[in-house]
């Protein structure tokens, strides 16, 4: 004991710290030093203008063939065009009605499922084996299933959002469902709350906000899912509108239409996020 | 409403006891205070008691009949506040009553009091996060009393406050246990808080958990913060801390 205390004040002398190691002067600073609110504004400023910027500088110094890269400016006019004639609305209609059938569907299955699993060690035990291995079966794979089982029409398009979804949302919720603190169930109970009042009155609110995150990844994966979708066999959409310009090597129109899915996602992912602030004041 | 354990034991491993024969009685409306090193299976006990954890052997009875489950007459009150954090502290106090039943305006009345008595009126539309530490015990406390419990179990209700908030707390529990008249059973590792609050000191052995000394505080009813500068406070409080110290190094001994 002695001897280690006595090297160990030895050690502790200036001069004899650490071999090759800090001079003086040298500044250390925690990974996640904050930048100033400027600076950070700046900063998302240039990850939305540096990207187009390039684009536009691109196409303008004509290195690259229009056709494999069109210029801002006509894939605006495409936009414009596609806008005025209409067949934009109609396959934002169509788009939008599939995810909005197909999620709530995806909700509606993955919501109970989840929060049964993450309340009921038992329910756990029963469905996470055959979830977790589902969840690899990438969805996209099966298509030609879904076409043999239901045909072309929306059955199969609404059943491969729902199939995208459904296992990865279950898992999340059931996760989110399992992190209400024990001592808060336990301290339930005392109140003579009973389970059915612990699950409704206790557990849903206090995991509420975390499911609106895990609806909120996932209504990204749903919304892909439909333009997957629509690439593959559809009369409508803005999938099928992307397959309809590529035999025509409209390119400014798939650039136009790219952007619009974009856009949508972004509305979708941020509506759900000011839910999840409106829901999760609590949390703050 | 009287508690007995009797040859009360509890092993979460087989072969592993973390209580060991528990033989105890505690009268209505005492307020004993349970000392004892880290691990010595304190929360266990009230655990036990509450009805969250069941016996390996012996059986917890109040008045005559076994424990089996967790129940209203015994109130809990952890030592970080476990409050639900998206209801206002009102709303916290209240959801004992809710479960029980009671009709809206008896369950204002009865939570406005409650509110009162542990000094939080003020706050009862606010939402527990706003609360400073001591604020969250208080509607904590305030919450496991709305039931009328006739045992109240504090498991280290005061030691994440600082010294100052944790007088006043001292001060309040004390108050609510003479206004109220219930039981209480309150574990903590502070040996000057355990002589100042209880009637009774219950010292735990370690590994396994036993009753290794009870001891009655022989100080009066009314107590006030000079009195822990008595001669006869100090004199208790240096016994308990030398049999907690002890306990402690017979552990380290076996170990
Ligand atoms: N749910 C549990 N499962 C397994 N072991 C537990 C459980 N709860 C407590 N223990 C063990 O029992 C012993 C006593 O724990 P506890 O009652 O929390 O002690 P204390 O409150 O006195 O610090 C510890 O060794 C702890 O690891
Ligand atoms: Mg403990």
């Amino acid at each position: 004991m002695t001897g280690r205390t006595a090297a160990a004040e030895a050690g502790a002398a200036p001069e004899a710290a650490a071999p090759g190691g800090s001079r003086p002067g040298r500044r250390i600073r925690p990974l996640n030093s904050a930048v100033p609110a400027r600076v950070a504004w700046a900063l998302r400023a240039l990850s939305v203008a540096g990207p187009v910027t390039a684009w536009w500088a691109l196409s303008a110094s004509g290195l690259v063939d229009p056709t494999f890269l069109p210029s801002p400016a006509a894939v605006w006019a495409a936009g414009t065009d596609m806008a005025a004639s209409g067949s934009l609305w109609t396959d934002l209609g169509a788009s939008l009605g599939r995810i909005g059938l197909g999620f709530l569907l995806a909700v509606l299955i993955s919501v109970p499922l989840g929060f049964t699993m993450g309340a009921l060690p038992w329910a756990q035990a029963l469905l996470e084996p055959v979830i977790g291995l589902l969840r690899y079966l990438p969805a996209s794979a099966f298509i030609p299933l879904l076409i043999i089982w239901l045909g072309i029409g929306e059955a199969s398009k609404v059943a491969l959002l729902v199939l995208g979804v459904v296992f990865f949302n279950t898992l999340m919720t059931a996760d989110v469902v399992r992190q209400v603190p024990r001592r808060l169930l336990e301290v339930s109970a005392t109140l003579g709350a009973g389970r059915v009042r612990v699950a409704s009155r206790v557990v849903f609110p206090y995991a509420l906000p975390g499911m609106i995150d895990a609806m909120r990844v996932n209504a990204a994966a749903a919304w892909n899912f439909v333009v997957v979708a629509e690439l593959i066999a559809a009369t409508s959409g803005l999938g099928y509108r992307i397959t309809r310009a590529q035999r025509f090597l409209q390119t400014d129109r798939i650039f136009a239409i790219l952007v619009v899915i974009g856009l949508i996602g972004l509305t979708i992912d941020i509506t759900l996020r000011l839910v999840r602030a409106r829901v999760g004041r609590w949390a703050a | 409403m009287t508690l007995r354990l009797e040859g009360v034991g509890k092993e979460f491993e087989p072969g592993v006891p973390v209580l060991a024969d528990l033989d105890l009685t505690i009268a209505p409306g005492e307020f004993v205070c349970v000392v004892g090193a880290s691990g010595s299976g304190k929360s266990t006990l009230l655990s036990m008691v509450a009805g969250l954890t069941s016996p390996t052997s012996g059986r917890v009875l109040l008045d005559g009949r076994e424990v089996t489950g967790p129940g209203p007459e015994r109130g809990l009150v952890f030592q970080t506040a476990s409050l639900y954090p998206w209801r206002s502290v009102a709303r916290n106090v209240a959801f004992g009553l809710e479960s029980l039943g009671v009709p809206r305006e008896r369950r204002e009345e009865h939570v406005g009091r409650l509110l009162t008595e542990v000094g939080l009126a003020p706050f009862a539309s606010a939402l527990p996060g706003r609360l400073s530490g001591g604020q969250q015990q208080r509607v904590a406390i305030a919450r496991a009393l709305a039931c009328s419990p006739r045992v109240l179990l504090l498991d280290e209700p005061f030691g994440a406050l600082d010294v100052q908030t944790k007088e006043d707390m001292q001060l309040l529990i004390r108050q609510v246990w003479q206004d109220v008249a219930t039981t209480v059973i309150m574990v903590t590792h502070d040996v000057e808080e355990a002589v100042f609050l209880g009637q009774r000191v219950l010292v735990l052995s370690c590994d396994p958990g036993r009753i290794a000394r009870d001891l009655t505080v022989g100080l009066p009813t009314a107590r006030s913060l000079e009195d822990k500068r008595s001669p006869a406070f100090l004199a208790l409080r240096a016994e308990v801390e030398d049999l907690v110290r002890a306990e402690h190094r017979a552990h380290q001994a076996r170990v």
